[in-house]
């Protein structure tokens, strides 16, 4: 199965895991799977119309799926995707 | 013509002046350099200090805090003995000890769109090392106006982001963050915490990135975003492209001046925590310890986590993690009088409005936290 690799502010609705397997054979079914096994995620990665959330960025490899084919980007069971969200702490 | 280098200077670079790459032409373009740190904090220490101590000419410091006993933990430019000293006096202080030969500029004031194209038109560089999501994106459009590199470093718990965002030769923070999060939905330092040391990590990378942009030398972060966790002990790299659709650096931009940052945030510009909600929604510690004494029934609930309990408590609290809260609304009673508290009061506010959304009236949020609690009515509870 993919796997996806969950930033430090959004493990406490992951169960503390930094990286989940999840299935599906592109972006968006791996997302569906994703919110369907850590439903409190939603809120923080999708608007209410159900659309990515803008500042939540999703990489394949080096690549920001934005870049690729979006949320259709098809996805090998190898394959790793990066959650990069917008963090502003610095002091 | 680049500035000379005095016999003095000469000696206190030399290690500098060994690597080809610097050499003493480097040394004098860091010398002729100016560069602007926005924020005096976890980023900002080992920035300014670093930067000092390379011998760039000119540093700008932008800060308005003054030095708390709870940055000491990470703030490494300032010491024990400047707590409530300004934290721009305080680094400078510092910076001249490592370094008399620079010339250190403070600005004692938020970073602002009123002031912003001001104090930063005359550096060559910006440095983000700002704790908040509003100053972020002043950052990068005074940036992106002023043509100028952005040298960007952020910060939580064990992650640090690091890139240089360049309008004229690659992406802008606007470019992968085209909206900040919602109010609230991203936790910042002050609530979540940092391990003391990452900004050190980070910030030094933030200084590393400006010399050798000063320089000339090697391969700058534009267009590539640095992922680290202090966990993993990783580094990770992502390719950021420039966003055609950019409102600010794209080929029509919508924003072409500086806007209201705290509107188009919906947060203030510092990262303290408000710790109230306003109305008749607060109560004060005080007068919870009088309602309590009275005999009142008053359900407390503790939204922190549960390490946090054990740094300080109050008798009777039943904990539900704010992160918990929504999916264990059916273990309380509306009916009941109520008091959500947290640290400071910034998740109690937003456990009170998730609350009130849910139809509950009699709630109320403790002002300023069981921090207030500690100071107002209990002492035996230390303030963290």
């Amino acid at each position: 199965m993919p796997t996806l690799r969950i930033p430090t502010p959004l493990r406490p609705y992951t169960s503390g895991q930094s990286e989940v397997a999840v299935q599906g054979s592109n972006v968006s079914q791996v997302m569906n799977d994703l919110i369907a096994r850590y439903p409190d995620l939603k809120p923080h990665l999708y608007n209410g119309e159900g659309s990515l959330r803008p500042f939540v960025n999703l990489f394949l490899g080096e690549d920001n799926i934005k870049d690729l084919q979006g949320i259709e980007t098809p996805l090998e069971v190898e394959d790793r995707l990066l959650l990069i969200p917008s963090v502003a702490g610095g002091s | 013509m680049l500035p000379n280098l005095s016999h003095t200077e000469i000696m206190r670079y030399s290690r500098h002046l060994l690597i080809p790459e610097v050499g003493l032409e480097g040394q004098r373009k860091l010398k002729e350099a100016a560069v602007l740190v926005i924020g005096t904090g976890g980023l900002g220490s080992p920035v300014a200090m670093y930067l000092a101590a390379a011998g760039v000419g000119c540093i700008g410091l932008v800060d308005y805090d003054v030095v708390d006993f709870s940055n000491l933990q990470r703030q490494v430019i300032h010491g024990t003995s400047g707590i409530g000293a300004l934290k721009v006096e305080s680094a400078r202080r510092r910076m001249l000890d490592i370094n008399p030969g620079i010339q250190v500029d403070i600005y004692n004031e938020p970073f602002t769109s009123e002031n912003a194209m001001r104090i930063a038109r005359d550096y060559d560089i910006l440095i983000d090392g700002t704790d908040n999501f509003p100053t972020r994106y002043l950052s990068n459009d005074v940036c992106v106006f002023l043509g100028k590199p952005n040298v960007y470093g952020s910060i939580y718990r064990f992650d640090g982001q690091v890139s240089v965002f360049d309008a004229q030769r690659g992406p802008c923070y606007r470019c992968l963050f085209p909206e900040p999060p919602p109010p609230g939905l991203v936790p910042s330092c002050a609530e979540g915490g940092v391990l003391g040391v990452l900004p050190g990590t980070i910030g030094t990378l933030q200084a590393t990135e400006a010399l050798k942009l000063i320089l000339g030398i090697g391969d700058p972060l534009i267009g590539r975003l640095l992922l680290y966790n202090a966990l993993d002990m990783s580094f990770e790299f992502v390719k950021l492209r420039k966003n055609p659709k950019c409102k600010v650096c794209g080929p029509e931009p919508e924003i072409t001046e500086l806007i209201d940052y705290e509107a188009f945030c919906g947060v203030p510009g510092h990262d303290h925590e408000e710790g109230s909600v306003g109305g008749n929604w607060d109560i004060s510690a005080t007068e919870l310890a009088e309602r309590l004494k009275k005999g009142n029934s008053i359900r407390l609930v503790d939204v922190r986590e549960p390490h946090e309990q054990d740094i300080s408590h109050i008798d009777g609290a039943e904990l539900i993690p704010l992160g918990q809260l929504a999916g264990r609304l059916s273990e309380l009673d509306s009916a009941e009088e109520m008091v959500v508290f947290c640290k400071a009061g910034t998740r109690s506010a937003r456990a009170l409005d998730l609350l009130v959304g849910a139809g509950f009236r009699k709630v109320k949020n403790l002002k300023g936290g069981i921090n207030a609690w500690a100071r107002e009515v209990d002492p035996s509870q230390p303030i963290y």
